[in-house]
């Protein structure tokens, strides 16, 4: 199948896709914020819509939106980032923009299902190439502030008191899942960034007791279902995405049942 | 003449607009272990964020060793009050409290052989040893409170603000957790403060007790501290105070205050379902 250029292609861009997002999402899990990540991709629906009907490509749309979004969430961290119905309500508002935006866009309906759904094999060498830019920029700011992450997801008082810059931190982050969340719906769409975001992550978390060993986990479990995702879909001829989302799904229960369904200890008192 | 740990001199710390202690002046010697007590909303977690620089006081100063308190001041060990749930992760006990040496600087955490060393040696001293390879996941309320109790010891701290470590804790561990940190305040000179809801835990650990309460606080010798007028006066309502078999009762109307603290405690953590059953 490689002999295809559009697979190649695929492959390449899953390739790195599906890396930064595993590592990214290891800590949106980590953190239980998986919900805002979400939200985050429908807000890039609008952005990417938004960006067509004004002629702008459609990716820096999406960027740009959810970006934005990601920092807002963060300094309204207290009051939306962790409530649920806030964040499902903007979520929802964004994508009834989305809508809008195509309604008085319509030549750009047939985009609609790619952005939606995602369409990683009509991935051309330029996209490759802002996604292996992009995808560098979102490994080195998480690398920048994965040590005080790490500490304030754990432990949000004594980071505090040791002088961890908890909004910023936080801000960051949002900004840096954000602009994972818009290369990973290159690949598979607005609608199921969570099966490389959260999936693999997840399953990982289950899996490894380590901090490394963990999100080393992460990213190869997100490799290998995106490649085997794309492989299943050439051989069956079903789409990429959900071939995908099949591994994904696959490989979290899988880990859930391997991890033996242990029983949350909460408190013993 | 060494400088006192913490001295308050004519403080008054708000907290969500509404003052919490008014014009308070106490002073706590170094090397002291101090037991701080008071009803809930006394201001005991208030006080120790206002220790670490985390909220300025209103009016009056704090000093902590002679000097205004600075976030992140290396000098001090914090065992926070558990407000927030630990998440349910599967990381390792090790890399819990590997994340917090130097979790305040950019980059990627890393963890020598000798964070790992110290670690182990104070995981050791709170009899937790095991506790380094088992996934948090896996542990009981009091098998991370003590996870939380080593963490504060790493680091040579001055002083330790230790808010309700014996929450979670059975019996024996409380113990436990009362010795080890009157070892380390014996030995290491460490000024401790630890916040508790019964006296009767830390009688005979603690030189003096610090008790809030009604906006005030008074620092004291346990007999002094400890009586009907001077509680009354803290509780705003009637207190007896009751010796028996080597105990203290702190009595309002006959039932036990800090039993029925305790109880309310209780209540929020589990609901309110069965909240006003000790109004009986």
């Amino acid at each position: 199948m490689f002999q295809y250029d559009f697979m190649t292609n695929a492959f390449a861009a899953a390739g790195i896709v599906a890396v930064v997002s595993g590592c990214v999402g290891f800590f949106l899990v980590m953190r239980g914020q998986t919900f805002a990540g979400h939200a985050l991709s429908h807000i890039g629906f609008a952005g990417a819509t938004g960006a067509a009907l004004i002629g702008l490509a459609p990716l820096w749309g999406l960027v740009g939106f959810t970006v934005a979004g990601g920092i807002v969430m963060g300094l309204l961290s207290e009051r939306i980032s962790n409530r649920d119905v806030a964040i499902g309500v903007v979520l929802s508002l964004a994508l009834g923009f989305g809508l809008l935006f195509l309604h008085y866009y319509t030549a750009f309906a047939s985009q609609a299902t790619a952005l939606l759904f995602g369409n990683v094999l009509a991935v051309d060498h330029a996209t490759i190439a802002t996604l292996a830019a992009l995808g560098a920029v979102t490994l080195l700011g998480l690398g920048a502030i994965m040590r005080p992450l790490v500490f304030m997801s754990l432990q949000p008082e004594l980071a505090e008191a040791r002088g961890v810059p908890l909004r910023f931190v936080s801000t960051a982050f949002l900004a840096i899942v954000a602009l994972a969340v818009s290369q990973c719906a290159q690949i598979v769409g607005v609608l199921l960034v969570f099966t490389l975001m959260v999936g693999p992550p997840a399953a990982a978390q289950r899996l490894a007791t380590g901090l490394w060993s963990g999100l080393a986990l992460s990213a190869a479990l997100a490799l290998a279902e995106a490649w085997a995702g794309i492989a299943l879909a050439f051989q069956s001829d079903w789409p990429v995405s959900f071939c995908i989302t099949v591994l994904s799904a696959a490989g979290y229960f899988a880990a859930l049942g391997l991890s033996g369904f242990r029983p949350r200890v909460v408190a013993t008192n | 003449m060494t400088l006192p740990a913490v001295e308050l001199d004519h403080t008054t710390l708000r907290m969500g607009g509404h003052t919490v202690l008014r014009d308070v002046s106490f002073a706590v010697e170094s090397g002291e272990f101090i037991g701080v007590l008071g009803p809930n909303g006394a201001g005991k977690t208030t006080l120790m964020r206002a220790v670490l620089g985390l909220c300025p006081p209103a009016a009056g100063t704090i000093r902590v060793f002679g000097e205004k308190p600075r976030r992140g001041d290396a000098a001090i060990g914090y065992l926070p009050q558990t407000r927030t749930v630990i998440p349910d992760l599967r990381i390792r006990g090790i890399d819990f409290i590997g994340a917090s040496l130097d979790g305040h600087r950019w980059g990627l955490p890393a963890h020598n052989s000798g964070a790992r060393h110290m670690i182990a040696e104070a995981l050791e001293a709170v009899g937790a040893r095991e506790l380094a390879q088992r996934p948090l996941s896996e542990m009981s309320g009091g098998e991370r409170q003590r996870l939380l109790l080593a963490q504060a010891l790493i680091g040579r701290p001055k002083l330790l603000l230790l808010d309700e470590p014996l929450i979670m804790l059975d019996a024996r561990h409380q113990e436990v957790a009362i010795d080890v940190v009157r070892k380390a305040c014996r030995e290491r000179g460490i000024t401790v403060l630890f916040s508790a809801h019964e006296l009767n835990q830390l009688l005979g650990a603690v030189d003096r007790v610090l008790y809030l309460g009604n906006g005030q606080a008074v620092l004291g010798a346990i007999d002094d501290v400890v009586t009907a007028p001077v509680l009354s006066r803290l509780y705003g309502t009637e207190i007896e105070v009751v010796r028996a078999a080597g105990r203290v009762f702190v009595m309002a109307r006959g039932l036990d205050v800090e039993r029925v603290e305790h109880m309310h405690d209780h209540d929020h953590g589990h609901g309110h379902g069965h909240a006003h059953h000790h109004e009986h």
